[in-house]
């Protein structure tokens, strides 16, 4: 079977201390996958090589075949990434919504900029996308005006309008409030039901159990251990990982 | 490009001396009219925060004039004006004093900016540790204060130093003036004025960089 | 009464050099802000090696050296080698370099202070770096701006006073000219004063609004 997403050989060093030392893993189309691990073990910076938001040391990236952000063995520039970047929808921790913008032109700019959608269109597609997030009764707000939780789910629907055939989301919901997490966490159960393919990472290990159908634990900046959500969480090979998520539980 | 250059080794022997001297006098009324600044600038500071609606209302006033009459309409007044009304500064006096008076709303308007900048919880433990208000403000919140517009204040002196160049409309013999009688003696004017500039760079620029360096990144 | 008389006839003379002062003073904050801009957008974004330090120097020596002496070094100077220019183009081009170097440290400030999620979410979207600068960082760093560019033209207006020094006939020369044609020195400046703290009263009042619109405005 063909992979969406192929990582081979992935290393990240920042100077001298190497953060990801040697990380491989395949996600298949209509896969969902969580990234779990203690902080410091390299999960975001792993989800951050996906689109080249940071630079990987070594390694190769492949988004179906086409290989990420090297082109004849040299790292692409920003403008050179720009078309790959548009295929993955990326979900930042603190959201990163434009404030300059409405809602509805944070969720639209993208398809009319990139993908030289007509403005009416490109509403038309927001509109859609925030439908899809239940945010569609705050369309013209500000940004500002919106609680954590629904910024993020604004930030959803702006990646979703980009059409991706991949999503990545990190860390979604660790910088909300813990009463507006679950708002977050639907809307992406949501997703995972309509069969897109998402890279996950995040501390929400319940979700990742129910949600994920892989899911890698990282630490120390391998993947310590890899298998099916169910088994890594209630049932773990590994003697790390019970203590990883010992200490999540208590 | 020689031909611009040959005049400073013909006539740098000269030059040097001059402008050292006219440094100096820059050098002197800046430091001066800065001190001056410094000292009305915080009696203006305290006047806007005294009790008395009368001081606050001055020292509003007292900013927005500032803010809008050009430096220069203030050192014309006090060595051209004055005098018809029967006060008679010298020259370098009312340069001085025109300085002063314009830079202490500067002054003002730093120490109100490092005042609101210390929390307030700074002075509520100092108060529930036992300061007097007076102790509180001079031993806690004062050193802050301190830290925090040392190096805006640096700027300030910079500004205050370039601005000194209007006393040489009024007569006073600093480096601008003096660049003027060399120009009209040497007929070299861009030669000597740009020696006139380097003499400013050399005694701003330090206190530029000594400011950026003691910068405090913004908390908040 | 004579008393008024010679209050309006100072005015009227005065007046003569209202169209200068504000063509002079608009035409700087024109020439700043917009090459100003420029300089923050290369400074901040285009990475090239050679040009950062050599912005920097410029600025450095635009900031460090006193406009008189600049003006100086424009209108006699250059005219010593055969570059003639008027007194208003020499005191636009001054003020407006030097008013480069201020906006220019205005508007990198302004880009600093945006969060860095913000460009990364522009590329991450697929913007190309010039969309993002473009789009999503500049209209909110011109936002952020703002409060610091009303500061800075409020203090333009008032140097716009020294190109008097340069023969450049705005307000303070033809104070200073009516001064040595009569004795109401104190009058004359005094009512020049006025009419300076007159003009710049409004751009203080947009200042204070824009300060308090956008004063606490980040990304």
């Amino acid at each position: 079977m063909n992979a969406l997403l192929s990582v081979a050989g992935l290393r990240k060093s920042y100077g001298p201390i190497e953060v990801l030392k040697g990380i491989d893993f395949d996600v298949a189309p209509g896969e969902k996958i969580a990234l779990i691990g203690p902080s410091g073990s390299g999960k975001s910076t792993c989800l951050r090589c996906m689109n080249f938001l940071e630079k990987p040391s070594a390694g190769e990236i492949r988004l179906a075949g086409e290989r990420i952000g090297v082109r004849n063995g040299n790292v692409m520039s920003d403008r050179q990434l720009a078309p790959q970047r548009a295929e993955m929808g990326m979900v930042f921790q603190l959201f990163n919504l434009w404030p300059h913008l409405s809602v509805t032109e944070n969720v639209a700019i993208a398809a009319r900029k990139v993908r030289g959608l007509p403005a009416a269109e490109a509403r038309e597609l927001a509109l859609e996308m925030l439908a899809k997030v239940h945010m569609t009764h705050r369309a013209d707000a500000s940004p500002l005006e919106l609680s954590g939780g629904q910024q993020q789910r604004v930030a959803i629907a702006r990646a979703l309008a980009q059409k991706p055939k991949l999503m990545l989301f990190d860390e979604p919901t660790s910088a909300l409030d813990p009463e507006l997490v679950q708002e977050v966490l639907k809307v992406m159960e949501e997703l995972a039901a309509e069969g897109r393919t998402m890279l996950i990472v995040t501390h929400e290990i319940a979700f990742a159990r129910d949600i994920a159908d892989r899911v890698l634990f990282l630490d120390g900046g391998t993947i310590v251990e890899a298998g099916p959500a169910r088994q890594v969480i209630t049932a773990p090979r590994e003697a790390r990982t019970q203590a990883f998520l010992n200490k999540i539980r208590h | 490009m020689s031909a611009f250059l040959a005049p400073y080794g013909d006539y740098g022997v000269e030059w040097l001396p001059l402008l050292l001297r006219a440094m100096m006098n820059t050098a002197l009324l800046s430091v001066c009219a800065f001190v001056l600044a410094f000292v009305f600038g915080l009696l203006l500071s305290l006047c806007q925060k005294s009790s008395f609606a009368a001081l606050r209302y001055f020292a509003a006033l007292y900013v927005t004039i500032v803010r809008g009459v050009p430096l220069l309409a203030v050192l014309f007044l006090l060595y051209f004006g004055l005098p018809g009304i029967g006060i008679v500064f010298d020259a370098f006096g009312a340069a001085i004093a025109g300085l002063a008076l314009c830079f202490a709303a500067q002054v003002a308007e730093l120490f109100r900016a490092g005042l609101k900048a210390i929390p307030a919880g700074q002075s509520e433990a100092a108060l529930a540790a036992g300061f007097t208000p007076a102790q509180s403000f001079v031993l806690i919140i004062l050193p802050q204060v301190a830290r925090v517009i040392l190096a805006p204040m640096i700027i300030t002196f910079v500004s205050l130093l370039k601005d000194s160049s209007l006393a040489s409309l009024i007569t006073v013999n600093e480096l601008v003036l003096t660049g003027r009688s060399m120009a009209t003696e040497y007929f070299l004017p861009l030669q000597i004025y740009i020696a006139v500039g380097l003499c400013y760079f050399a005694i701003a620029w330090p206190f530029s960089v000594l400011s950026r360096r003691l910068a405090l990144p913004a908390t908040r | 009464m004579t008393g008024f008389s010679i209050f309006f006839s100072v005015v009227e003379g005065l007046v003569a050099g209202l169209g200068v002062t504000a063509f002079v003073t608009i035409a700087s904050l024109a020439l700043a802000t917009a090459f100003g801009f420029f300089l923050a957008l290369l400074r901040q974004f285009a990475g090239i090696k050679l040009i950062d330090p050599a912005i920097d120097a410029c600025c450095e020596i635009l900031c460090n050296v006193p406009a008189l002496t600049h003006l100086f070094i424009l209108y006699f100077g250059l005219a010593s080698i055969g570059v003639k220019l008027t007194s208003i183009t020499a005191a636009v081009l001054g003020l407006g370099l030097i008013g480069a170097a201020i906006t220019c440290a205005i508007f990198r400030a302004g880009f600093a202070a945006l969060p860095g999620g913000q460009a990364e979410a522009a590329l991450a979207a697929g913007l190309t770096p010039l969309q993002t600068i473009f789009e999503i960082l500049t209209p909110q760093a011109m936002r952020i701006a703002l409060p610091g560019l009303g500061n800075y033209a409020v203090q333009l207006l008032k140097d716009t006073s020294v190109v008097s020094a340069i023969a450049a006939p705005e307000i303070m020369f033809f104070a200073r000219s009516m001064v040595t044609s009569s004795f109401q020195t104190t009058m004359i400046y005094a009512t020049a004063a006025a009419l300076y703290l007159l003009l710049s009263l409004p751009l203080m009042q947009a200042t204070r609004f824009l300060e308090r619109r956008y004063g606490r405005l980040k990304g």
